[in-house]
């Protein structure tokens, strides 16, 4: 049997390589994709949590389904902005983007 | 005998997602990251399949594989000139930022489950969920529910009014 802290590992790691992704990109989109892999990461801790604590009820399974479903939602409205912004300023480069600041 | 299989599927699984990840956030080439980032997700389903979690599994590949990496597609394609090789997709000073805040959050999260004494033996889980998942999200979690189907209409509404063109601005 594959032991809990693997799994935990493995988002550990998962969420890291997301937030790296997060903050070292300077195209919207890298930074929306790292987003997705921290969501992702925190998806296997759920199930993995539900699996091993909780096999019958399956609580972290539904959580993690809302959480899908507000990824979702997430990456349509973060898309449709960076696809306003691209029509406004003709890049998508974080850095360069800063008509909000004064 | 069938324990180290296990092992060693969730180690091939592992290094996929893990190996995936790293391409996705270091690529020059913010196309073949898209694609990285599809090959991770499908890792990130077969982790679900090792925990016996079909319904996710597969609800894996049609969410994130299905539409969130074909949205992001259509995203980068209207964006095109981003594509190119040419131009620097990471900021200057990663090294100074970015990692050592990766680093650290790693350090505190493996630090944490370490010294924590985890329950480690895994029941027998229920191998069909999607019934289990259905009847928990009709009873108990009916409004958390309801109230995410609200989430994804204001989406999409709020997509749409986003993603449209400017000038019907007055009429709208």
């Amino acid at each position: 049997m594959i032991p809990l802290e693997w799994y935990l590992g493995l988002s550990a790691l998962l969420f890291c390589i997301g937030i790296f992704g997060v903050l070292s990109r300077r195209n919207a989109i890298g930074i929306l994709m790292g987003i997705e892999l921290m969501l992702n990461a925190a998806n296997i801790n759920l199930v993995a949590f539900a699996r091993f604590l909780d096999p019958t009820v399956l609580t972290g399974h539904v959580f993690a389904v809302f959480v899908m479903t507000v990824a979702a939602a997430e990456a349509a409205v973060g898309l449709a902005i960076i696809i306003a912004a691209y029509r406004n300023v003709a890049h998508i480069n974080v850095d360069k983007i800063s008509v909000m600041k004064w | 005998m069938q324990i180290t299989m296990q092992q060693f599927a969730f180690c091939a699984v592992a290094l996929l997602v893990l190996g995936s990840a790293v391409m996705v956030v270091t690529l020059k080439n913010i196309f073949h990251s898209l694609l990285f980032l599809a090959l991770s997700f499908l890792g990130v389903a077969g982790v679900y399949l090792l925990l016996s979690a079909d319904f996710l599994a597969a609800v894996q590949v049609l969410i994130y594989i299905g539409a969130i990496v074909v949205l992001m597609m259509f995203a980068l394609m209207l964006t095109h000139r981003v594509m190119s090789t040419k131009l620097s997709q990471t900021l200057g000073q990663w090294w100074v930022t970015s990692l050592p805040v990766a680093l650290g959050i790693l350090t505190i999260l493996i630090r944490v489950f370490v010294v924590y004494p985890w329950r480690v033996e895994a029941p027998p889980g229920a191998a069909p969920t999607t019934g289990i998942i259905g009847q928990a999200l009709l009873t108990k979690y009916v409004l958390p529910f309801e109230l995410a189907s609200i989430v994804l209409l204001v989406a999409m509404v709020g997509a749409i009014v986003l993603a449209k063109e400017d000038k019907f601005d007055d009429s709208a």
